[in-house]
């Protein structure tokens, strides 16, 4: 079969970065799931236009599987206990940016005392965009609505006002401009989900696809 | 839009061809959100992302994502209410009973 040199747009995740066999693993090398490669930048990745939502007006809205809806405003979000977790990124187009920091309310503190009987979440951003995951993966410190990025407002390419963070899955299920979750009994895909990305997303387990 | 992230639809042809024997770079598509009908080459298509979305330029709703996996592609077009194909007049078709 003669190769096609046509570059095509999905080169950028088929070129995987190899240290090659130059002896034995460095223990002080840090430990990457596999396929990916690190970056020191900070890929912009998006599936449509970058919403830009007025802090007076933004809201996240989390409603349980009866109907109940719990609100909190930009200002009711900023009286929350506060946390600054540092955390490996590992996106699904390969890239993984390692110790990031952030500024956000853990899911567990936005998650408490609403009674739920729900396994599911399906997550929604301004923009349109969702994501799903079961519920227990926001639970036990592994979730944040994140606000700040390196001490500083996150910048609106990056999700902001505030985008979802769930370091253990890939990135895709990190909504960014994220609105509010629904809790479900059923698990519902998101917007890759029903395109062929694999439901749950575990990037050490390598799940990109169905059937992964 | 707030940005100009997008590419134009033109640059489906190439990702599209892979699944398809028929040209589709002289298709029209019709928005199922808005009702906008227009060439696939007038779609915004975002392409820094884990796929293609391509969006009506009207209303920016998702018509048409495409995904490539290393083995397989997925194509979800329930945006698009119909694609219109040109084909040529001299060649046979099935006519309707």
């Amino acid at each position: 079969m003669v190769s096609d040199p046509t570059p095509r747009w999905y080169d950028c995740r088929v070129g995987i970065v190899s240290p090659g066999f130059q002896g034995r693993p460095r223990s002080a090398e840090p430990a990457l799931p596999p396929g990916q490669y690190l970056t020191e930048d900070f890929p912009v990745l998006s599936a449509g236009p970058t919403p830009r939502v007025p802090l007076d007006t933004w809201e996240f809205v989390v409603s349980a599987e009866g109907g109940a809806e719990y609100r909190w405003s930009w200002n009711e979000l900023m009286g929350l206990p506060q946390e600054a977790p540092t955390v490996d990124l590992h996106c699904v187009t390969r890239w993984s940016k390692l110790g990031t920091n952030w500024q956000g309310v853990s899911l567990d503190t936005l998650l408490e005392g609403i009674d739920t009987a729900a396994r599911y979440a399906l997550v929604h951003s301004y923009g349109g965009y969702t994501t799903n995951l079961p519920l227990d993966d926001l639970r036990g410190g592994r979730a944040w609505v994140a606000h700040g990025y390196d001490g500083g407002p996150l910048p609106a390419e990056h999700g902001g006002p505030a985008r979802l963070l769930v370091p253990h899955l890939y990135l895709w299920k990190s909504a960014k401009w994220v609105r509010g979750i629904r809790l479900l009994v059923d698990d519902k895909p998101g917007f890759w989900e029903t395109a062929g990305y694999h439901d749950y997303g575990d990037p050490w387990r390598e799940q990109r696809y169905q059937g992964d | 839009m707030t940005d100009m992230s997008y590419l134009d639809g033109n640059m489906l042809d190439g990702p599209l061809r892979e699944l398809f024997a028929v040209d589709l770079s002289g298709a029209t598509g019709r928005c199922e959100s808005c009702g906008t009908v227009g060439p696939m080459a007038g779609l915004h298509v975002f392409s820094h992302a884990p796929g293609l979305i391509g969006r009506c330029p009207a209303c920016s709703e998702v018509m048409l994502r495409l995904v490539r996996a290393p083995d397989r592609a997925w194509l979800d077009l329930r945006g698009s209410t119909y694609l219109q194909v040109p084909l040529p007049m001299d060649q046979p078709y099935p006519r309707p009973l």
